[in-house]
């Protein structure tokens, strides 16, 4: 059988020493949808990356057409017709969405050679609708919503002439809804001829859109399977070694005291747009409350005043019953409230520092690491950082390796670590799972619901609904900064019931919303 | 001893060690080439650049003497650089050091040992307010601290003038120069009939206290730790602007010393006729160091040595002291060139996994 692209015993050592493709024997039907799974740190973007020419391998070769090739950058991979759409965008948010998309391969006016702004704003209007992948062509990036965003980006791609299009985890920062309709778009490219490779950790995805499926571990290429012939259960045991436990286990468990109290919060941003309108509620100690919404509802504002990276036009917020409104983030954790930012490439970590550096950010002061002169006890640190490496099962080489040669996945093992160690009572967790593959979702599942049962008071945002619902005790629902609706038990409601609130087409009534402040029990 | 050992076993610092040690072999081979070009004697003149420090004993006293001062101010950068920030503020710290320290050396009588104890402190402290002012302009409004240093700088050079002028000028003398020091505030010779003092055991002492600082005490912790990503140290719940503050003034501190230090060391009054500048010096030592204080007396040495081998050059021979400008440019491209140092540990880690594993090296590459 002849493939478009395929690769023969392609290996990569990256210069840090991980070897983080083995000989791979990759191959790519033309027209059909290509999934790519595995762990985090299986080498998945590793082997798109030298498919797209940004890395090169160390070792074996690539070909295309039976051919074989150099892609010796970006540039050579969209001349052979390959494009990517990565991980974290690469959209430049001053510039319009016309301007975007045709950058690199501007239309000139005729006469005067200088950049045509109506040919750019119509070619994109045209590739909208001829691939049916709606966008503003004159909004500014910035303005566009995550998923518009990622349609720009397919769209760059179909401009520039890909006929292979690489998607690296799309539907990580998609909401439900948004999936569904980027699956029916990219099953309208696969009609027109479009070859698609697409790398994802929910392996429901890959049974709805692809064809084939390839599994990674470890660098290795365990198999290629026909979607139809294969199971859920037989590809996630192939990518963990092992089987994997999908149902979470909920203790009953009695919410107790409140820890945090948020009454009355609200936010106006830097362009004087109210994103949270008199924000309340009660958080209780063994208790999970999760916050659901669609995206840029206030969730994210929500997540920062709470925990002291943003502060709030007016309001107050108790932890355990210490005024935190306003104060810094160190104040807010000494009063016991760990964070687990929803943005770990520019929050959550530090990357060119080490992992232990990373791990102990928020504890190298306590007297357990830190002599009363200041010095530190580096035997101390060196020895908790291997417990936490060790627990939370971070795929390293050694602690004193900067985070950033970790992939996606284990980024987030490290900032999970960190804050479910840190000796708080009040959890503030946003998008937990973002990119994680499922043996670690399942793992810091786990964990979140021990946390639960340790008295710890949790809350959850997370746009993965499923997610919330599953571990959820309680849900409230943001739509355009208010809260809409207060559900004690989270099993009792529906996801289609959601969606209204989520879209705003529902409200509760003001005394339903009262339940959550929790004044009278 | 375990530092040493553990620099020439770890493998970062031993590729960044090669890169350091061949950007210094490759300006030195410059050099010779130049002066091959524009010498009438290159052997003689090339002799004298490359052995200048053995082949008087003076030469070599002069290098160590050379060392002190761009130790202070290679130790205050590379702080500065640990935070990731560029204020260049430690040259207006130095002089006004030098100035502070002569106020205190030619109007105070105090007894020997603790009058240049005080004049360096006093030199430090004022030294470390001064490095303060480009951290608060750029905290309070953003102002860039490169540039705002650059023109404090400025300030500072002449507002130090100025004081030396009008408060402490001997007028007896025609060129400008303060009052005598007394002789308390001299620091002792290390060695008979040279002007080798003790500023560089101080200078020694220093290297070690900013190392045991910046790697196993917690505030040296914070500025690293800010200095890689300063949203994530805040969000950590480090506090951020006081670890910024503190990191400059202890910056400006080191400068100020050695100001103090160069004053009480080297001379009997403040003569500077304009200023040295020894900052600039301390960002190439700070650089070929690669921001590690440990690594500082080394790359001092070397900078030195090239200093004193030019300067001895350009007395004996046709060769200009200048072109020594020329070799610390050199020296600067090189290393900002991190490229060299991946492209050096890439290959050395493909060949260790390769031969480690038995996979095959080729292919596409
Ligand atoms: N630039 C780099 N330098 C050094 N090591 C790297 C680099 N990028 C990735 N790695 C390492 O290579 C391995 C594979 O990483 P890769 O990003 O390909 O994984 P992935 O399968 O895409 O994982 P994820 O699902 O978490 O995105 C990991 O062990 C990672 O730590
Ligand atoms: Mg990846």
């Amino acid at each position: 059988m002849n493939y478009l692209i395929r690769t023969e015993k392609l290996s990569k050592i990256y210069p840090n020493g991980t070897f983080a493709n083995k000989s791979i024997d990759f191959q790519v039907a033309e027209g059909e949808i290509h999934g790519l799974v595995g762990e985090n740190g299986a080498g998945k973007t590793t082997l798109m990356k030298m498919l797209y020419g940004e890395e090169q391998p160390s070792a074996g070769r690539i070909l295309i057409d039976e051919k074989p090739v150099t892609i010796a950058s970006e540039f050579e991979a969209i001349k052979a017709g390959i494009g990517m759409v990565h991980q974290h965008f690469m959209l430049v948010p001053s510039l319009s969405a016309a301007e975007n998309l045709v950058l690199g391969k501007e239309p000139k006016r005729t006469r005067s050679r200088t950049f045509d702004m109506q040919e750019a704003v119509r070619i994109t209007e045209e590739l909208s609708a001829r691939y049916n992948l709606p966008v503003y062509a004159r909004a500014r990036v910035a303005d566009l919503s995550v998923s518009m965003r990622q349609k720009l980006e397919i769209l760059k791609a179909l401009y520039r002439g890909a006929r292979i299009l690489i998607l690296d985890e799309p539907t990580a920062v998609l909401t439900p809804q948004e999936t569904e309709e980027l699956f029916a778009e990219l099953k309208a490219l696969r009609q027109r001829g479009k070859t698609i490779i697409f790398i994802s950790h929910k392996l429901k995805e890959i049974f709805n859109l692809c064809d084939r499926v390839t599994v990674m571990r470890d660098g290795r290429l365990i198999a290629t399977h026909q979607v139809a012939d294969v199971d859920i259960h037989q590809i996630s045991n192939e990518m963990v070694g092992r089987e994997v436990q999908f149902e979470i286990s909920r203790p009953p468990l009695q919410a107790k005291s409140p820890a945090l109290v948020v009454r009355d919060i609200s936010f106006v941003d830097d362009f004087g747009i109210a994103k949270l309108k008199h924000v309340s509620f009660t958080l209780r100690h063994n208790e999970i409350l999760g916050v659901v919404g669609v995206d840029g509802n206030g969730q994210t504002e929500l997540v920062e005043i709470l925990t002291g990276t943003e502060k709030p036009l007016s309001g107050s917020v108790m932890a355990n019953g210490k005024e935190i409104t306003g104060r810094s983030p160190g104040f807010i954790r000494r009063c016991g409230v760990a964070h687990i930012a929803e943005d770990r490439i520019t929050v959550g970590t530090a990357l060119p520092a080490t992992i232990s550096q990373n791990l102990l950010a928020d504890r190298y002061w306590r007297a357990q690491f830190c002599a009363p002169t200041g010095f530190l006890k580096m035997p101390a640190m060196a020895a908790e950082a291997d417990r936490l490496v060790k627990d939370y099962d971070i795929r390293c080489n050694s602690p004193n390796q900067p985070v950033a040669s970790l992939s996606g996945g284990n980024m987030q093992k490290v900032v999970v670590a960190r804050e479910f160690t840190a000796e708080a009572s009040i959890l503030v967790i946003a998008q937990p799972t973002r990119g994680v593959d499922i043996g670690a979702i399942e793992y810091i599942h786990a964990r979140i619901m021990d946390m639960r049962s340790a008295g710890k008071a949790i809350l959850l945002v997370s746009s993965d609904l499923q997610e919330v619902m599953a571990l959820s005790d309680s849900l409230i629902v943001m739509h355009e900064g208010e809260i809409v609706a207060y559900f004690p038990d989270a099993s009792a409601v529906t996801d289609k019931e959601l969606g209204l609130y989520m879209l705003g087409i529902r409200r509760q009534s003001d005394d339903e919303l009262r339940k959550v402040l929790h004044e009278h029990d | 001893m375990n530092t040493i050992k553990r620099f020439f076993t770890d493998r970062d610092s031993l590729a960044s060690l090669l890169v350091t040690v061949f950007a210094g072999l490759f300006s030195l081979l410059a050099g010779i080439v130049l002066i091959f070009i524009v010498s009438k004697n290159p052997i003689q003149s090339t002799r004298n650049f490359l052995l200048a420090p053995f082949l008087r004993s003076y030469n070599f006293y002069y290098l160590l003497i050379v060392m002190v001062p761009i130790t202070f101010t290679g130790l205050a950068l590379c702080i500065i650089y640990q935070l990731r920030y560029m204020s260049m503020i430690v040259d207006a710290s130095f002089y006004t050091g030098a100035v502070v320290a002569t106020a205190i050396g030619t109007q105070l009588n105090l007894p020997p040992g603790i009058h240049p104890a005080v004049a360096m402190l006093a030199a430090g402290a004022v030294g470390g307010l001064i490095g303060l002012l480009p951290a608060i302009l750029r905290i309070k409004w953003r102002a860039n601290e490169l540039v705002s240093s650059l023109m404090l700088n400025y300030v500072f050079y002449f507002f130090g003038s100025f004081i030396i002028l009008y408060f402490l000028r001997d007028r007896s003398q025609t060129i400008l120069s303060s009052v005598p020091f007394k002789e308390s505030f001299r620091l002792p010779r290390l060695v008979e009939n040279t002007q080798l003092h003790a500023g560089f055991i101080i200078a020694a002492v220093f290297v070690v206290l900013v190392s045991l600082f910046l790697f196993r005490t917690r505030w040296g912790y914070e500025i690293r730790l800010t200095g890689a990503n300063q949203k994530f140290a805040y969000y950590a719940g480090l506090p951020v602007t006081s670890i910024i503050l503190y990191a400059h003034f202890i910056s400006g501190f080191l400068g100020g010393v050695g100001g103090a230090v160069e004053m009480a060391g080297l001379y009997r009054a403040f003569i500077w006729q304009m200023n040295p500048s020894y900052a600039w010096d301390g960002v190439i030592v700070a650089m070929l160091a690669r921001k590690n204080p440990r690594f500082v007396p080394i790359s001092a040495l070397f900078f030195a040595y090239l200093r004193v081998g030019a300067d001895f050059m350009s007395r004996r021979g046709d060769v200009a002291f200048e072109f020594i400008t020329l070799l610390q440019g050199l020296i600067i491209l090189i290393l900002a060139s991190d490229r060299i140092v991946n492209y050096f540990k890439e290959r050395r880690l493909k060949r260790q996994v390769l031969s480690r594993t038995g996979a095959s090296e080729g292919g596409s590459r």
